[in-house]
């Protein structure tokens, strides 16, 4: 059987555990053989991208020590896949990053699937996290797993392209515009209608539902639990 | 010239007087979030000319590939710079021209003030140029006496508004038609009675009023887009034929010019000329390009000269990572799209390049200030998206953010999480505690409101809460 690593970010580990379950049921149902090594933390972004570039390559090294043995680590975070792949190379000079997957990419690229045999009868809507997007190129891969679900209804997002003003530590530095770019972020998402709305990115997720908690419109979901869903 | 005649001063109130330069960034932001014509005028002007550049953007297939050329031209330039500017220098002298080094703003501005007063001038006309904001010549010429007219029609305006620049190519971003009716009829001293805030009428009373100096200006200042080694000519490329009448009528023309803007050969525009129009306002081909080499006897200028500026560029290009900043053509597609500058405006950065350039260039040009301007930014990216030189600019952000200084509280905290994400035993304890701890706020599903730095987060956001089983409870349970 085929071995995949799972690397479930630790804002999953912390937060979310409904999504790296999706990912496991998807994955095996795909005939994988998913192997989940426990040692497994952080990825360094966050310190990374707030300046700490020591503790950043420390976390490095460490990502390397878990999951270089694996030919492929599967992550359902465009941004922390992004982070090994773009990152990596000049903090610690590893190119594990290679071998990280995010999830539509494992699925489409390697998997070499778009129908994973979900059904979701629901109404939503996508944003297209900006770190999966642009520094990763995921361009429609989630998109395309999405509209191949059976009973999904699509919705497009106006903006979709415009960061939720997450940005990590940015959020808390620059809390006043962060708190501006939600609250663009929320009035489309809300204006869509939609029940839920999807992303590749559980961190981004947790900055856009902590808005709309408030302000109403879509429920967060990431993209795994609508893949995984069935009838 | 006198028909600067007493204008009425209304309640016009400059928006960079409202926003303090020197605050930190969060702070000065702050400030312009609460202002909701500016954020209007902002969000209005940015999504236009964005949508522009893209339409144009996308119509030409090697798109990608001249973005690819463009940088590497810039990374050679950067590379040979010293050979480049020595070659510039050569070239324009032999054309008629006298070539100037500054190492600074200082250096600069005395130069220039020195060749307007042997010009006999105590006055001059300016084109648009990025560089004489950056060393602050009109403000210098004022303290020697000397007074400096933008014809720049956004350039105009600010400067009759007592205003700052809030862009770098749409300096007066921040002003509807309306408020500049009322600059133009309060300020201008010779604006039209009647005037109405019709765009085609304003442009005429500028006109009109910029007309007068084109005709009495013994001297001209200028910046150059392109400096080119080869043949020792300067580019200007601009959109209302104010630079043409400036590089063109007076006797005298003073260009200060950075060192980056060199560029190898005369080729090379060929690149940067499908690049610019279309990256800066969306255009297809540049309507006003002038080119100059030297000096023409009996056509233009008789007396003509470069400053070279360094003012900080040479410390950039000692940085590896930070010196791509200096390839910058100052095109503000970056400004355009980045979710920060679209509801701050340019104020709020401080300094004279504002936006994700800003955020990269003047903490560079300037070591040890600007501090917190890597910060403003979510490295979302689309900066380096549309950058035609392929700048990295969120690389660069994180590179300078890698330099520090970091505050000692911050420090200490990303210390302790790195102590125990480095940890796999530690980590899951700490994941053990926080679930318990968050036993009271399980039933709401959110934590509303924390203590400071987390009231940072629940200012407009709810926080969830950790679950009762964490993935690893279940994969352990499964495995059973």
């Amino acid at each position: 059987m085929k071995r995949v690593a799972l690397f479930i970010t630790c804002v999953n580990d912390a937060l979310f555990p409904e999504t790296p379950k999706a990912v496991v049921r998807i994955l095996e149902r795909l005939g994988y053989d998913v192997d989940f090594p426990t040692a497994q933390t952080c990825c360094g972004q966050m310190h990374a991208n707030s300046g700490y570039r020591r503790d950043a390559a420390t976390l490095a090294r460490a990502f390397d020590d878990v999951f270089g043995g694996y030919d492929a680590i599967v992550t359902p975070s465009g941004s922390c896949a992004a982070m090994a792949r773009d990152q990596y190379p000049h903090l610690t000079g590893s190119a594990i990053g290679q071998r990280v997957h995010e999830l539509s990419e494992f699925l489409i690229d390697v998997a070499g699937v778009e129908d994973v045999g979900a059904v979701f009868p629901h109404t939503v809507t996508y944003h297209p996290t900006c770190h999966g997007t642009r520094a990763l190129g995921l361009g429609d891969k989630p998109l395309r797993l999405l509209r191949a679900v059976g009973g999904i209804d699509l919705i497009d997002l106006p903006a979709a392209d415009q960061c939720c003003g997450f940005g990590g530590t940015f959020a808390l530095k620059n809390s006043e515009v962060s708190s501006a770019m939600l609250a663009d972020k929320c009035a489309n998402a809300a204006g869509t209608g939609a029940e839920y709305l999807a992303a590749a990115d559980n961190s981004c997720l947790t900055h856009i539902g902590g808005g709309t908690s408030r302000s109403g419109g879509p429920r967060p979901i990431h993209y795994a639990e609508i893949l995984a869903s069935t009838a | 010239m006198s028909t600067d005649a007493p204008a009425p001063r209304g309640d016009l109130v400059p928006a960079a007087s409202l926003i303090p330069a020197d605050a930190p960034f969060p702070k000065a932001a702050k400030v312009a979030l609460g202002m909701p014509q500016l954020r209007a005028n902002l969000a209005h002007a940015t999504g236009t000319i964005r949508a522009k550049r893209a339409k144009v953007a996308g119509e030409l297939d090697d798109w990608e590939r001249l973005r690819d050329t463009a940088a590497a031209v810039k990374a050679d330039v950067q590379r040979r710079l010293p050979e480049l500017a020595v070659q510039f220098e050569a070239n324009a002298t032999a054309a008629g021209a006298v070539v100037h080094w500054a190492r600074d703003a200082a250096e600069a501005n005395a130069i220039a003030a020195r060749l307007v007063r042997e010009a006999g001038a105590d006055e001059v006309v300016k084109v648009k140029s990025m560089a004489t904001q950056e060393i602050e010549l009109n403000e210098h010429f004022e303290a020697e006496g000397l007074k400096a007219f933008e014809t720049d029609l956004a350039e105009l305006i600010v400067q009759l508004a007592e205003d700052k620049p809030s862009h770098i190519l749409v300096p007066a971003i921040h002003y509807n038609r309306t408020e500049i009716r009322d600059i133009f009829d309060r300020r201008m001293g010779d604006a039209p009675a009647g005037l109405t805030d019709d765009p085609a009428a304003l442009a005429e009373a500028a006109r009109l009023h910029l007309r007068r100096r084109f005709l009495s200006a013994k001297a001209a200042v200028s910046g150059a887009n392109f400096a080119v080694a080869e043949t020792g000519s300067l580019v200007v490329v601009e959109s209302e034929g104010n630079g043409r009448m400036c590089l063109t009528m007076p006797e005298t023309l003073i260009s200060i010019v950075g060192i980056e803007k060199l560029l190898p050969s005369f080729a090379d525009l060929e690149v940067f000329m499908q690049l610019l129009p279309r990256s800066s306002t969306g255009e297809r081909m540049n309507p006003y390009t002038s080119v100059w080499t030297g000096v023409r006897e009996g056509d233009g200028p008789q007396n003509v000269h470069v400053i070279l500026l360094d003012n900080g560029r040479t410390g950039v290009l000692a940085d590896e990572v930070g010196r791509q900043a200096l390839s910058c053509i100052r095109c503000s597609a970056c400004l355009n799209v980045c979710p920060v500058y679209e509801r701050t405006g340019g104020h709020a950065y401080g300094h004279v390049y504002p936006g994700p350039i800003g955020a990269i260039l003047a903490p560079q040009l300037e070591p040890g200030r600007h501090d917190d301007l890597p910060y403003a930014s979510s490295l979302c990216g689309a900066c380096y998206e549309v950058c035609p030189v392929k700048i990295n600019i969120p690389e660069v952000l994180v590179h300078l953010r890698q330099q520090g200084p970091h505050a000692a509280g911050e420090r200490a905290a990303m210390g302790a999480a790195e102590a125990v994400m480095a940890r796999p035993r530690l980590w899951r304890t700490a994941l053990r505690a926080a679930r318990f701890g968050a036993m009271p706020w399980r039933r709401k599903g959110y934590m509303r409101r924390l203590p400071w730095p987390g009231s940072k987060w629940t200012v407009s956001r709810n926080l969830p809460v950790p679950p009762k089983e964490s993935f690893r409870d279940w994969w352990k349970e499964r495995d059973r």
